[in-house]
């Protein structure tokens, strides 16, 4: 696909940026140290570094939450927390999940991955690069502090529904608004950043329909990002003037409508849930084929497939809303679209098994990560196209069914997608092959364990059990029991996943090749491992 | 240097774009009324009188309306339908009455929001009048009878045989800053009668 060698050969300036190269400005010659390297850095490597372990760090922080929602439903009856902060952890949790960790985590393998991918030196825009990630953690600092207020943080859940946000909340909401605020810029200028880079650097030669998926994947969530991100400021801005200023966006008697909150939000949260899974359809189209030693199968369908997930998000936020008392017409039509986003997405499950078909398969650990996406995402999106039944829908809504399907596909799906991506271009980033032993570990005891905590929630919520309550009717109990089990061994198996992610970064282990794995390809398997601190400063010639 | 001009340029569209998906946000406020009013989809009615332009009755059928009454959150009044049930020919003028009384010991404010089911009969139900279209007051201990005069436009679908029309009560004392809106009408009303 690409020759990078080539190059080399034609320009006097090296590619690579090899240290002390006499071509090179001064820039070149050093990597700053110590704290004001992370504080000022500009290069999309350390960038993408920060918000990994960023993103990492408010993973472990909401599963710690997700321990306490699990620990309190352990068995029936109120044992450890009471419900005020129980709704905190389950509100909290859902926020620092989908906006501090997968969101993040996602933003850190653009950085790191996309000028790589399309032969850039760096993202277009590095200044606002480091702004867009250094506010993120003041961002989610008041969201945590909110919980030591008087009356505790925000406890209306994730999806903050007026009026339990605006007449029923207290007075840490002010906080919960703006937290979201900065989040929201963040992902904002984030998704620009990308946008940019892509339209304008990548390398001769570098096609559009040459591009590797993941990029093509991140172009368009990019474009989800500042389509929907900015209405989501505005309904938090809304919550913030009903509450504080009188007006009466959601307040009926002031004229407003409730359910026009859900629309507003759900307007954004249906386009933020394929924000959440596009990157990692990008992240499943890289690794399969190099694992299984074949192209990857129907590259321009995934594209096509991609964009059309992406446009169909626009026009089924109403399925979150079927009990709300909507006409049947809609109903309707909202059941129909949210079906026919199961064909692009079923072209991509296809292409993935038909990549994986008579192919020369090996299954290192990104691969399993991805079989076991694959596998366990299909499983959510099968719950999905069951919760997008109307009349069906009227049983499981809210019910724990939901929790199931939501949790198969962000964290079998976006998450698992995430560790794949992680091993699979770590070795890439330290120049080390990681611990072996220890990622085998993690991968099975993940596997299982979430299994044992996701699973048995399709059950108990056919059976009727509701969502975001701390106690439960008793024929629940044998079923929380092993749920809360599974989740304890899910969050525990992390902290090998930790364990060896430190031992990575202290570039433990035996040393790669340029390419690392038998079967890659792509520019950034033709850059040395580990990757130089500055790349393509000469750009590539694609061919 | 060209590719910055031309990154500039982009930051900038992008940036027109965010803003103008900012301002979408809140343009789907007023697009929402209109959307709702032009379908009737959410159960809202007229906010304001309609003239009744006298259109033929038609005799021939039967339209049952419903009423009932709520209050919400923290309202104290006593809030009833005084007819419960109304079967009326399509065209033809009614007026039906709904009982109030502020047994609180302070002044309140309350404002009455309709809400029609199934839906789709909102579009066919005119109100010439109703309380609901203002903010009704009653001092502590006062009580009065609210009229809502109405007609079913003759267009309405013939599967439409019955619907209900619910009124909330809202506290709205907080927001009424007027201090002459504390004169309900229709308290001399109910004292004549």
């Amino acid at each position: 696909m690409s020759n990078v060698a080539d190059s080399t050969a034609s320009n006097d300036a090296t590619l690579d940026g090899h240290h002390g190269d006499a071509h090179h400005d001064d820039h070149h010659d050093h990597i700053p140290k110590g704290i004001s390297r992370w504080l000022l850095t500009t290069n999309h490597k350390d960038i993408g570094t920060l918000y990994l372990w960023f993103a990492f760090i408010m993973f472990l922080v909401g599963g710690a939450m997700a321990m306490v929602i699990r620990a309190e439903l352990f068995q029936p009856g109120m044992q450890i927390v009471d419900p005020n902060f129980f709704n905190q952890m389950t509100t909290v949790h859902g926020l620092i999940m989908v906006f501090g960790a997968v969101m993040p985590a996602f933003t850190g393998l653009a950085n790191w991955l996309i000028p790589m991918m399309i032969g850039a030196p760096d993202m277009a825009l590095p200044r606002m690069n480091n702004w867009s990630f250094w506010i993120l953690p003041f961002a989610f600092l008041i969201l945590l502090s909110s919980l030591f207020m008087e009356g505790g943080g925000p406890s209306f859940g994730w999806t903050f529904y007026a009026p339990l946000s605006t007449t029923y909340s207290n007075d840490s909401t002010g906080l919960f608004v703006f937290s979201v605020h900065i989040m929201g810029i963040s992902s904002i200028m984030g998704a620009i950043n990308v946008i940019v880079t892509i339209f304008n650097m990548r390398a001769p030669g570098m096609t559009w329909m040459k591009m590797p998926l993941f990029v093509w994947t991140w172009l368009i969530t990019a474009f989800l990002l500042i389509a929907v991100m900015p209405v989501l400021a505005g309904a938090v801005t809304m919550v913030l003037t009903d509450k504080y200023f009188g007006t009466s966006f959601f307040d009926a008697a002031g004229g407003g409508d409730p359910v026009m909150f859900q629309h507003i939000f759900w307007f954004f949260g249906h386009p933020e849930v394929y924000i959440m899974i596009l990157p990692a359809f990008g992240i499943i189209s890289q690794i399969i084929p190099t694992f299984s030693r074949k192209p990857l199968f129907g590259y321009a369908s995934m594209v096509y497939a991609t964009a059309s997930i992406a446009l169909l998000s626009f026009i089924v936020w109403a399925h979150h809303m079927f009990t709300t008392g909507m006409p049947y017409q809609a109903e309707i039509f909202f059941m129909v679209a949210t079906m026919l986003i199961s064909v692009p997405t079923g072209v991509k499950v296809f292409n993935w098994v038909a990549t994986m078909w008579r192919g020369s398969m090996t299954f290192e650990i990104p691969m399993m990560f991805a079989i076991a996406f694959v596998v366990l995402f299909t499983i959510g999106g099968l719950s999905g196209l069951m919760l997008a039944i109307t009349p069906v829908d009227f049983q499981y809504h809210d019910t724990y069914f939901v929790v199931a399907h939501f949790h198969y596909v962000l964290v079998t799906g976006a998450v698992f997608s995430i560790m794949a991506a992680v091993y699979y271009w770590l070795p890439k980033w330290t120049g080390k092959m990681f611990d072996i032993t220890l990622a085998k570990w993690h991968f099975w005891c993940s596997l299982i364990s979430v299994n044992v905590l996701f699973f048995p929630m399709h059950f108990v919520g056919l059976a009727g059990m509701p969502r975001r309550i701390p106690d439960y009717a008793l024929q629940f109990a044998d079923f929380n029991k092993w749920i809360s089990i599974g989740g304890f061994a899910f969050g525990l198996s992390q902290l090998i996943f930790l364990a060896l992610l430190i031992k990575a970064c202290r570039k433990q282990g035996e040393p790669v090749s340029d390419q690392v794995w038998d079967g890659a390809e792509g520019l950034e398997w033709e850059i040395p491992s580990p990757a130089p601190y500055h790349t393509f400063d000469t750009p590539p010639v694609v061919k | 240097m060209a590719l910055q001009s031309e990154n500039h340029n982009m930051v900038f569209r992008l940036v027109i774009i965010t803003c103008a998906m900012f301002g979408f946000g809140f343009a789907m406020v007023p697009l929402y009324d209109v959307f709702c009013d032009i379908t009737g989809i959410n159960g809202k009615t007229n906010e304001t009188a309609v003239v009744y332009s006298a259109p033929e009755i038609d005799t021939s059928r039967e339209v049952a309306v419903e009423f009932i009454t709520r209050t919400h959150k923290g309202m104290p009044w006593e809030f009833s339908a005084t007819t419960q049930r109304i079967v009326v020919h399509p065209g033809e003028l009614n007026t039906v009455e709904f009982y109030v009384r502020n047994p609180a010991r302070r002044d309140i404010v309350a404002q009455a929001i309709p809400s029609v089911s199934p839906g789709t009969a909102a579009l066919y139900l005119n109100k010439t009048e109703c309380f609901c279209f203002n903010h009704q007051p009653l001092a502590a201990g006062e009580e009065a009878l609210m009229p809502m005069q109405f007609y079913v436009d003759p267009q309405i679908p013939d599967d439409v045989t019955v619907f209900t029309v619910q009124y909330t009560l809202f506290d709205v004392t907080a927001r009424a800053d007027d201090p002459k809106s504390l004169d309900n009408p229709f308290l001399s009303g109910s004292n004549a009668e």
